[in-house]
């Protein structure tokens, strides 16, 4: 692989050719990492849809320095060696995120207070970087009842930001896509097929790559709020996944599990239903220890830091 | 009026039969072609006619051919986008519902050219009838062998294929034509890789408009330089226009690109005037994506100039003073017209159209709506004015396809021109033009 040099807000990375500005950002880490609500680098195609990556490409590359015309995708768009991209240094990258989060935030139904995302949610970490102090709309929000898709997984179509990493799980983990997007625009809805549930073993990392709270966990709902759990990196031996998992326990009570996250949010391996599921019980585990979580919001706040 | 190429015939009684067609020339240029050009030659002459795509963007159509790599073993598509969906334009369904021989015609060089052994025409779904036309027009053309294995002997055999779309006018941008054409949902993709090199089953595919592709027998036929001698400066031949609003005779007219606007909407040949004699308001040039001018910017450029009927003059002046010739679905506005009605009616267009993928869009474009109905219904306020501006600002640009965009520039044209008006609404607390 051939290594190309590309430029960050002012920081020289060398990364592999083929890599996308986001993942380049991502090596340089900290707050030169654009945030990204669509993209999951474990699911193939995803990305470019919530545009809340947005950057500013200032040189195209050494070859031809010319600038791009529009703020691009960061998570689609791969570098180019001399490319100079500015994210938190461009004014103009800052208004369009300011602006995307309002978009999403516009039919959002705000109600975290409810809400079992609460404290790891996506969206509350955007809008707590980026969201306007006030609103500028007084209009209705498009509303949809809650509804279960499958035993195990309730859906609040209200919260749901499109971002379809929920559809592309179903899609390359399953082996049967039972639910999609239906209809258009803003009157989309994550819908299963007519009368089928989701139903199989995967089914569950649904929950887990959902940035907001439109998948929920059934056998949680409503039990804690999260930055009430304490996270304890666990495993089992499991014969349908790697068995490596996240225990949020509030004291001796196992209360849900999750799959592990990094701190972007992303599962380091997807589970099964079992494991997520049906095992909550101490004699279940091999507990291996505290599990720090390092992401800004509320979540972070559980004092395994220092 | 000027060369007629693509509606000479239309009149003509049966000519959506093959035989009548034949008669009057038709397949000709397959002819032609295929005995005398490379398919290479065929893509040289198109761009040497100076063809520029008709479906909005006007990108030059022989090098878009160009872009396709013709040395790997990969199965190339060439696709007819017939999804015509945008408000004011009505010119392709003309010609497929009258001449469709004519497309299968200019079907055939387009894929002789490209090396395309299986072609399409993506039709939109509410035209079944137009659809229905094709079809039998298409099952003439093979039984006649112009269609179908070794094409008059040629060694080049090609099927041709037509698909109803659903209904969607997002399905009319090319990636989510070609998604369409996979049988997915329509989303567009993200580019690049654009359809030349990922296209549909991610081959090599041209996706083009019927009437870019209607005029191919006629260049091929009469030759490169007898097109490019119509028209004006980079914009050859000429242009259907459907004119509709508040004009005399509305219709579709076939112009010679260069031809003054004040001439088309005022002339007997063309549009006729005004109706009633009323004074001409605003006018939206090239369909509803393209910004709206006003009476004066229309007739004459911001630098004095006549405004003609060209990729050019019509650009001129960019969207501060100018517009585009986009698709040519040309919507004349009298004095009656109420601009912020005319505006919630695109925008509610455009929000029901928005496929939902990307956020600026999906989100935006009902916000827009919503904000107009309540200046429209005299319940807004001078913020949600300047708010229209902002909210269009950041969708334009920042969107995964031109919707976004489309959905934009039409409320930045009308609150730029026409600011007075929409005040007038907010003071008035009511449209200042109803009764
Ligand atoms: C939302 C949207 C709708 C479109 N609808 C059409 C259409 O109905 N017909 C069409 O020919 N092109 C349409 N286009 C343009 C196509 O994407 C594409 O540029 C065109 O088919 C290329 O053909 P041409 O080069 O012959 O113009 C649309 C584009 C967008 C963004
Ligand atoms: S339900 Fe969650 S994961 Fe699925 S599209 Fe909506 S926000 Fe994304
Ligand atoms: S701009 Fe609108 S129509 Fe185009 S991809 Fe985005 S949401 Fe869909
Ligand atoms: S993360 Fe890049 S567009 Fe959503």
């Amino acid at each position: 692989m051939s290594l190309v040099k590309v430029t960050i807000d002012e920081i020289e990375v060398e990364v592999e050719a083929g890599t996308t500005i986001l993942n380049a950002a991502r090596k340089i880490g900290g707050n030169v990492v654009p945030p990204a609500m669509c993209y999951y680098s474990k699911l193939e195609g995803s990305g470019g849809k919530c545009r809340t990556c947005l950057v500013k490409v200032a040189q195209g590359s050494a070859k031809d320095p010319r600038p791009m015309p529009k703020l691009v995708p960061s998570c689609r768009t791969v570098v180019q060696n001399g490319m100079v991209v500015q994210n938190i240094t461009s004014p103009e990258v800052m208004e369009a995120r300011k602006a995307i989060t309002e978009f999403l935030l516009i039919n959002h139904p705000l109600d975290c207070p409810v809400c079992d995302q609460a404290g790891e949610c996506s969206l509350q970490d955007l809008s707590y970087a980026h969201g306007l102090a006030d609103t500028q709309t007084i209009e209705e929000r498009r509303t949809f009842a809650p509804i279960d898709i499958g035993d195990k997984i309730k859906l609040h179509m209200n919260r749901c930001i499109l971002c379809y990493r929920c559809v592309m799980v179903a899609d390359q983990l399953t082996d049967q896509r039972v639910h999609g997007v239906l209809g258009r625009g803003d009157h989309c809805e994550i819908s299963t097929y007519i009368t089928k549930a989701v139903d199989n073993d995967f089914s569950g990392n649904m929950i887990d790559v959902c940035p907001v709270g439109a998948l929920t966990d059934k056998t949680f709902r409503f039990k804690s709020r999260v930055w009430f759990t304490k996270p304890f990196d666990a495993h089992r031996d499991c014969p349908k996944c790697s068995g490596k998992v996240v225990l949020w326990m509030k004291g001796e009570e196992i209360l849900r599990v999750t799959g592990r996250k990094d701190k972007y949010g992303e599962l380091e391996v997807f589970i099964c239903n079992d494991c997520r599921f049906e095992h909550k019980e101490d004699k279940d585990w091999e507990v291996e220890g505290p599990r720090k979580i390092e992401r800004h919001s509320v979540i972070g706040q559980n004092h395994y830091e220092k | 009026m000027a060369e007629q190429i693509l509606l000479k015939s239309l009149e003509v009684p049966g000519l959506a039969g093959f035989d009548i067609y034949r008669k009057l020339g038709g397949y000709a240029s397959v002819e032609k072609a295929l005995k005398n050009f490379t398919p290479d030659e065929v893509t040289a002459e198109v761009k040497k006619s100076g063809l520029r795509g008709r479906g909005g963007a006007g990108f030059p159509t022989g090098m878009k051919w160009g872009f396709i790599d013709k040395s790997t073993d990969y199965p190339r598509y060439f696709v007819c986008n017939f999804d015509e969906s945008e408000p004011g334009t009505f010119k392709d369904r003309h010609i497929g519902q009258l001449n469709p021989h004519q497309l299968i015609e200019g079907m055939i060089l387009g894929s002789y050219a490209l090396g395309a052994r299986t072609s399409y025409i993506y039709i939109r779904g509410e035209l079944f009838y137009v659809l229905k036309i094709i079809e039998k027009a298409i099952a003439e053309a093979y039984s006649n062998g112009f269609l179908g294995e070794n094409i008059l002997g040629s060694g080049y055999s090609l099927d041709l294929y037509c698909h109803p779309g659903a209904g969607a006018y997002i399905c009319g941008e090319e990636t989510a034509l070609i998604e369409s054409l996979e049988g997915k949902r329509g989303n567009p993709r993200i580019k690049p890789p654009f359809p030349a090199i990922v296209g549909l089953y991610d081959c090599p595919t041209v996706v083009n408009n019927v009437e870019t592709i209607a005029v191919l027998p006629w260049i091929i036929n009469h030759g490169a330089d007898a097109y490019a001698a119509i028209g004006i400066g980079n914009s050859k031949g000429t242009k259907l226009i459907s004119a509709c609003g508040h004009i005399n005779k509305p219709g579709i007219y076939e112009i010679e690109l260069g031809l003054p606007v004040e001439e088309f909407i005022y002339s007997e040949k063309y549009c006729g005037g005004i109706r009633n004699g009323n004074k001409l308001k605003a006018v939206v040039a090239g369909g509803s994506s393209v910004p709206i001018l006003p009476a004066d910017l229309i007739l004459k450029t911001a630098k004095g100039e006549p405004r003609l009927m060209s990729y050019e003059s019509l650009a001129e002046g960019d969207f501060e003073t100018g517009t585009m010739l986009g698709s040519g679905g040309f919507i004349v506005m009298d004095e009656t017209t109420c601009m912020v009605k005319n505006l919630l009616t695109f925008a509610r267009f455009y929000h029901h159209e928005s496929c939902g993928q990307c956020s600026p869009c999906r989100e935006g474009t009902g916000w827009i709506e919503k904000i107009l109905q309540r200046i429209e219904n005299g319940q807004g306020t001078m913020k949600d004015i300047d708010l229209l501006v902002s909210i269009s600002k950041h969708i334009e640009g920042n969107t995964i396809c031109p919707l976004g965009d489309a959905a934009a520039w039409p409320v930045a044209s009308a609150v730029r021109h026409f600011r007075q008006e929409f005040e007038d609404h907010v003071k008035l607390q009511r449209c200042p033009l109803s009764k």
